[in-house]
This record gives C-alpha cells, structure tokens and sequence, in this order.
C-alpha cells in the first residue's frame, strides 16, 4: 500500500490530525510592524508528511512556534483532532532547527531524557533509547558526550529523543539546515524509511527544494513577506523512496515546477535583505 | 597506554609548577645573600623552610589550621547555599534583578572590612563575626555568576523543555541549572577566593583564632620567618580547598 493511499483513507476515516486555520500573526505595532504568517490554512492528514518550503525569513520559525504552542499569540486556530491547542500539544513532538542536544548528557542520557520525565524505569527507558538510537544510525555512539560528535550526528540526537516518546505528529523546523547535502540526502533516507515504519505523521519545515521533494506526499509554498500560502504541491512519487528518487525525470519535474514558485518569493527576499543591508547605517 | 599518557599528562605540569617555586626561592635566596633585596625586610627561604618546625611543634598550628578551615568550610558552603538561590531569584524576577544587581555588584568592589567594628559589636569577638564578614565578602560574585549563567541558557534548551510540557521545577532542576552550571561554578571560584582571603584577613585583623591570628602575632614579635611559613599554612589550606572544588565539578560535570 502506498503512502498516498493510507493518507487518503486516513481522510476519509477519521479528521485531519492537524489543521492549520487562519493562522495570522503580527509582530509589534505601528509602522516597525513585521506581518510574519497572513491567513495561513492547510492540514495534515494521519500518516502525511508533509513540507513547509520557503525562503529566509518568510516566517517558517514562526509557524513552526505556532503549532507547537510555543508562541500563544496569534489569530485564527491550530487544531488537533478538532480542539484549538492552548500551549504545547502532548501529541507534537519538535524538532528544532538549532542546535538542541544537552550538553552535560551522554548520547543515550539525552534521547532518554523524555522517558526520564515520562516516570519510566531505567531498564526500559535505555531499551526504548537504545532503539532510536539504532534507527537513527548512531549505535555505538550512546556514551559519547554531544561535544564529541558532528553536528548532523547532534542533530540525529535531536531527532531520536523526539521520536522516544512516540508523539503522534513530528514536527521538525529545517532540521538538516546545518548538514552538507550528503548526509542530508542519506539522513533523508533515515526519515522516509522511520516514516514507513511508523506510518509517522509529519510537518517538515524547510527551505531545502530537492528535500522536500524527497520527503513529502504534500508540499505547501510559502510567500515572502508576508507569508502565506501560495500553493499546495501533490508529490506523487512511488514509494517507498529513497534518495535515488532525486535522479528520475518526475522529480526533476517537480523541482522546476515548484522552483519557479519559489523563485519569485525568494528574490523578493534576497531584494529586502540587501536593501536593508544598504540602508543599513554602516560601522 | 591511555592511563599512562594520562598521568604522564599530569605529572609534567605538576613537575615544572614545583621545579618553578623551587627556583622562585633559589633565586630570591641569591638576591637576599648578595644584598640585592634587603634581609631585614624579606626573611631567606631556608629561614622560613627551618622555621616551619618551630611553628608546627609551639604554635599549636593543627588547631590552628583547624579553626580556620572551619570558618573557611562553613563560609565558602554558606556563600553557595545562599548566592544560588540569590542568583536563581534574581533571574526568575526581571524587575528584582534591575533594581539589584548593580548593587550587588557594587558591594564586591566595596572595602567592607572597613565596616569590622559594627560586625564586632552584633557577634563579639567570635568566629562567627568572621564567618558573617566572609559570607557577606565572597557573596556577590556567586550571586552575579548565577544570574548570569541562567540568563545565557540558549532558549532553544528551553522550548526544548517546554515542548515535553516540563514544570518549572523539573525545568530549573534538569535543564536551566545544569546549563547554566559552568558559569556558576566559575562564580563559586570567585566567591572562595574572597572567602578564603577574608577568613584569614579578618582573624588577622581582629586577632582572633587561627592562621590569621598566628601571622599577627608573629609579625607583631617580628618573627618574619615564622611570618612567611605561617603564610604557607594558609597556601596549603587554600589549595586543598580549590582542589576539591574541581573534583566536585568534575563529578558534577562529567567529560566536557
Ligand atoms: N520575536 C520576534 N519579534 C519580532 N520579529 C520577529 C520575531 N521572530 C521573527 N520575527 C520576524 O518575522 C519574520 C519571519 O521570521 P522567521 O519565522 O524566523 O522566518 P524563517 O524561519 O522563515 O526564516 C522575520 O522577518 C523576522 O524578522
Ligand atoms: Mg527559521
């Protein structure tokens, strides 16, 4: 069965797990105002993973807050399974696009911490540890401190502690923002085949084209300044995938297709960034 | 292998730190001998090295030694017990900090032995008059270093926490105090340095009780050898304190 399939029957059997309505959000007052997210709607169905794409500084950190309950004030509504989340949902699990392993913990110490919380006992908490660590590649690493480690491994720390406590909606902000395209391709892998395990349902952010068409059934582009969204993409790429994908004539089908999109969002930001540098006072 | 490069690691710096003062005291015995520095003024090493004898079998040095440490144990566990929780409030209220921290600050630079007499009339002549001068000076550079090492915590290490839904209890506990550790540990080694020098100086100034008490009396009967090894004693305490400190911050802060 493919993916596209279960999403659809995931649709007609039960709600939308997330839905995004409306959502707007402004910040400040007066004429120093930054409209960051305009009347943004779109859902994620159970099982659906599905991509943010849009340029710098087009407000994706800022809806990513939003859904994860970070940033209370906005208009319009995140829902999931139909009720408006009043601070973070115990459902999401996020992922964050800085650097957020504990320093002062070992690997297994951190993809354990949420179990920590979660009152479960040790034996079974580095058992469950143990696992995602295992599917995120990083056996053998578990006593090393994250100082030792790169930061795409540090970022698989990131991904396995939040994939520990089972969240039933992953949502990660450009989580392979940091790494060079290799191991983003391969880590890709990582996470469309955790994905197919767990039939995980997922709202990527990114600003990464050829990653969010590796990765998603969905793409949703966003508009710079203010955001909003300006299409939404059907990727109907055959699953399971793997990163070979990104050499077929289909994906670079949809790379155009969704680059030409972009490319206009994209110059209107690159053009603000260096009007502001040039307004910029200088010294 | 490992084990022997490790230790070896050890034993070189510890070796050219001794190999240091040993040529430190060479070379002022020289100066001392030709006259170069004044004898009268800065007693010959071997001086103070043949009085350290004297000083340990008739100045009753190890109940000396033990009263100081005392005053230092009590001080330097005092300032932490208090200055975190200092530190801890000031963080979590924004306008409390405002208004106080540059006093706090103010009150390290602030000469406040000057203030001994008022401290002598509420504790009497007693350790705990030096106990309280002590905390009082070693105090704000723990408070400052905690309030700063909160404030620097990266905020994604907080949303992090948030996002498990963590209480604040579990949020100060298990992820703002441990990241912030470091930063108060280098405060903590602040505030002992005040400490320590404040123990002495103050048993030093109101002659009362251990090591500090002994230098006065020494210098007061111009036993300047006598001065300089009862100096050392307070060396070898102050060393023994900053020694366990880093063990207990290695075992608190496991491989950086
Ligand atoms: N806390 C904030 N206060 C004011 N402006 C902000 C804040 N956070 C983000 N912004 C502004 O909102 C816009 C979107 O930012 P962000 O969501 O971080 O974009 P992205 O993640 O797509 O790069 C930017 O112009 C940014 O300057
Ligand atoms: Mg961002």
């Amino acid at each position: 069965m493919t993916l596209a399939t279960t999403a659809a029957t995931g649709a007609t059997t039960g709600q939308p797990q997330l839905v995004i309505d409306n959502v707007f959000k402004q910040f400040g007052e007066g004429p120093g105002s930054v409209i960051a997210i305009d009347n943004m709607s779109f859902d994620v169905k159970p099982g659906e993973f599905v991509s943010v794409i849009g340029p710098s500084g087009c407000g994706k950190s800022t809806l990513f807050n939003i859904i994860g309950g970070l940033l209370d004030e906005y208009a319009g509504n995140v829902l999931i399974e139909r009720e408006r989340i009043a601070g973070p949902h115990k459902a999401v699990g996020m992922v964050f696009q800085e650097e957020s392993t504990f320093p002062w913990r070992n690997v297994i110490d951190n993809v354990a911490f949420p179990l920590e919380l979660q009152g479960v006992n040790k034996s079974e908490r580095l058992d469950r540890a143990h696992h995602f660590i295992d599917l995120v590649g990083l056996k053998g690493f578990e006593k090393l401190m994250p100082s030792a480690l790169s930061g795409g491994m540090r970022q698989r720390v990131s991904i396995a502690r939040t994939l520990v406590s089972g969240p039933q909606i992953l949502l990660m902000d450009e989580p392979f923002a940091a790494l060079d395209e290799q191991t983003r391709l391969l880590l890709g892998d990582k996470i469309t085949q955790i994905q197919q395990d767990l039939n995980q349902t997922t709202l990527l952010i990114t600003h990464n084209l050829t990653e969010a068409v590796q990765l998603s059934d969905r793409i949703v582009v966003m508009t710079y300044r203010p955001g909003r969204v300006k299409r939404i993409v059907n990727i109907d790429l055959p699953r399971p995938r793997t990163s070979d994908v990104v050499s077929s004539d289909a994906f670079g089908h949809y790379v155009a297709e969704i680059w030409s999109d972009l490319r206009e969002e994209a110059s209107r930001g690159m053009a603000d960034t260096e009007s502001v540098r040039r307004t910029a006072p200088r010294g | 292998m490992a084990k022997a490069s490790l230790s070896q690691g050890r034993a070189l710096p510890m070796a050219v730190g001794v190999a240091t003062i040993i040529g430190a005291f060479v070379l002022l015995e020289m100066l001392l001998r030709y006259g170069v520095v004044n004898k009268y003024v800065v007693p010959l090493p071997s001086q103070v090295l043949m009085s350290l004898e004297r000083i340990v079998v008739e100045e009753n040095i190890l109940s000396r030694i033990r009263e100081t440490a005392y005053e230092m144990i009590v001080s330097c566990l005092a300032v932490i017990v208090l200055g975190v929780p200092i530190g801890a409030m000031l963080y979590r209220w924004r306008p409390l900090r405002r208004a106080v921290l540059d006093w706090v600050a103010a009150t390290a630079a602030a000469p406040l032995v000057l203030a001994f007499p008022l401290f002598l009339v509420m504790f009497g002549r007693s350790p705990t008059t030096v106990i309280v001068m002590s905390v009082i000076t070693g105090l704000a550079p723990i408070i400052i270093k905690t309030t700063e090492g909160l404030l620097g915590v990266r905020p994604v290490l907080i949303n992090v926490g948030r996002s498990l839904k963590m209480t604040d209890a579990q949020m100060f506990r298990m992820i703002l105090l441990p990241a912030a550790l470091p930063t108060i540990f280098s405060g903590i080694r602040l505030s002992w340095t005040f400490v320590l020098i404040s123990v002495v100086g103050i048993e030093f100034l109101i002659n009362l009780g251990g090591l500090g008490q002994l230098i006065n009396d020494l210098a007061e009967r111009y036993d300047l050898p006598g001065t300089y090894a009862a100096i050392g004693f307070v060396i070898l305490v102050s060393v023994i304190f900053f020694m366990l400190l880093e063990r207990v911050e290695k075992w608190l802060r496991p491989a950086k």
